[in-house]
């Protein structure tokens, strides 16, 4: 069964077309990472499952429904951390979790969440006294007080220093385990690799790549072979590194030149991502 | 009910620790009843006590500065803030959302009303007015209509930065129009006319009609039909251009 099912799903602001037919689905129990630069269409993609935002055109169920006709049971359903947004300045963190608990049937308790994201020390303070992480926890656990089956990250680690990062990582990693389905868009290659069981790669509102991390490495060609001639930096990729690099150094030999800085690698998921989204003239 | 009895709760919460909002549009009022009042309350205004003129003024002045600037203040701050998109999210229901933080702003003018009467009664000798049913019914009808007109306020500011300014520059003029700190008497024609437009002016005429005239809230049926269309005028904007999203960046 799929938590999410997207079927040519469009979208466009102004006559400018942020998402262009994208298709994809996420089985219950999976965290999908929606993987793209700024302005790939990732936010309108998520606002229109979430509900937010209409469509103008293709199929859409989260949860079985669809969110342009979703009520407040739906609604209990799924947890969303917003890119962006504040809370209340003047409520303390465990305020916040009491009001939003009070919105649900069956909320989590406030004190596991607290431990959930790991803010027990700070549960009596106001939440304008919160450093920038602290307040995207206290987002995380807005999100999940409802104990939602279907978790929305919108770039959930923005900003993060590298510490704070794995920090909330660990805390996705944790949602995993509960069994929830996540989806969460990011532009860190790093952290869809870590996080999520598949990605799809957007770009310009389309999806140029989908699969687990290791199905998208294996798509790559295998080798780059990267090297310096009179300044100029020469980069290349190639299926047959052995060959390639027999006929490049046989040639420097031969007509004796240098090739600086000469360097070959195994292609990455970066490698991929920056070949996939690379602004390319159409 | 469950549910507006919860978001009831928070939203006096939220109102109190507000200390700015909480000021301008709860105290403030009352202040300027005692500062007025002590000025120039002992004398008399169009013929009748001073210190009931200005008590009628500052309850219409309280609805003003508590159900329209300051609920169209909370709004705008809270939609900028994305505090109301993310509440979409959530199962609480828009209608009871809306429903609780009107009752939240009503209860708290009604609060100040009703403090405003008694300073009036302890500090200057203000007589209770003969029907407090009728000063009751003619605060709610006034709260009423600024509260829908503080929501299409907020519907039609676009950001939250300068939003205080804007909604200082429309109700304190306003204020000051319909005769909430002096008599109109000495206007100019233009402001008269201007100010007999504006539901301000109606709602402290039926607050003294009630208060000094001993008058019945329905006595005065035009007063309160001008009141009632500007609530309802505000309520047609409010319906169709309210937005719970911030403005795009």
């Amino acid at each position: 069964m799929n938590a999410v099912d997207v079927r040519d799903l469009r979208k466009s602001y102004d006559g400018v077309e942020a998402v262009r037919g994208i298709d994809f689905d996420i089985p219950v129990g999976e965290v999908f990472g929606l993987l793209g630069p700024n302005g790939a269409g990732k936010t309108t993609t998520l606002e229109i499952l979430v509900g937010h935002r209409r469509r103008d055109a293709g199929e859409v169920r989260v949860l079985g429904t669809d969110p342009q006709q979703a009520d407040s049971s739906w609604r209990a359903r799924i947890g969303v951390v917003p890119q962006s947004g504040e809370l209340f300045p003047n409520l303390t963190v465990r305020e916040h979790l009491d009001l939003f608990a009070g919105y649900y049937e069956k909320p989590r308790s406030p004190a596991d969440v607290l431990q959930l994201v790991g803010l027990e020390q700070k549960a009596d303070a106001k939440t304008r006294t919160l450093s920038g992480g602290q307040q995207r926890r206290l987002d995380l656990g807005v999100a999940l007080i409802g104990d939602p089956e279907l978790i929305f990250l919108d770039e959930p680690t923005t900003g993060f220093d590298p510490g704070a990062r794995r920090a909330a990582w660990e805390t996705i990693r944790s949602l995993r385990s509960l069994g929830k389905t996540v989806l969460l868009t990011t532009h860190y290659i790093e952290e869809a690799q870590r996080l999520s069981d598949r990605v799809a790669v957007l770009r310009k509102g389309e999806i140029v790549a989908s699969g687990t991390p290791a199905e998208l490495i294996a798509k790559a060609p295998a080798t780059v072979i990267r090297y310096r001639l009179n300044g100029q930096e020469v980069s290349f990729q190639t299926e047959d590194p052995t060959r390639a690099l027999h006929e490049l150094t046989g040639e420097a030999l031969r007509d004796g030149f240098n090739l600086d800085a000469l360097e070959v690698h195994r292609a990455t998921l970066e490698d991929v991502y920056l070949e996939l989204t690379e602004e390319k003239p159409e | 009910m469950r549910l507006f009895l919860h978001q009831l709760r928070a939203e006096q919460k939220l109102f109190w620790r507000s200390r700015e909002l909480a000021f301008f549009t709860f105290l403030l009022p009352i202040l300027f009843f005692l500062l007025l009042g002590s000025a120039y309350g002992d004398e008399e205004i169009d013929g009748v006590n001073g210190y009931t003129y200005l008590l009628a003024g500052m309850l219409g002045y309280g609805a003003a500065s508590t159900t329209f600037a300051g609920l169209a203040l909370l709004l705008v701050i809270r939609r900028e803030a994305g505090v109301l998109k993310r509440l979409r999210t959530t199962p609480l229901p828009a209608s009871t959302y809306i429903s609780a933080v009107l009752a939240s702003i009503i209860l708290i003018f009604m609060l100040e009303a009703a403090i405003l009467v008694a300073l009036g009664r302890i500090a200057f000798d203000v007589p209770l007015p003969d029907s407090i049913l009728s000063l009751v019914i003619v605060l709610l009808l006034g709260a009423a209509s600024f509260a829908a007109l503080g929501i299409a306020l907020a519907a039609v500011i676009r950001s939250a930065e300068g939003s205080s300014a804007v909604v200082n520059a429309i109700y304190l003029p306003i204020s000051f129009i319909s005769g909430a700190f002096f008599s109109q008497e000495a206007f100019p024609d233009v402001l008269r006319a201007l100010g007999e437009i504006l539901p301000l002016s109606h709602l402290i005429v039926l607050c003294r009609d009630v208060m000094i005239h001993g008058e019945r809230a329905w006595d005065q049926l035009d007063d309160v039909a001008i009141v009632a269309v500007w609530g309802v005028a505000g309520l047609i904007v409010a319906l169709r251009r309210f937005r719970w999203e911030p403005r795009e960046r």
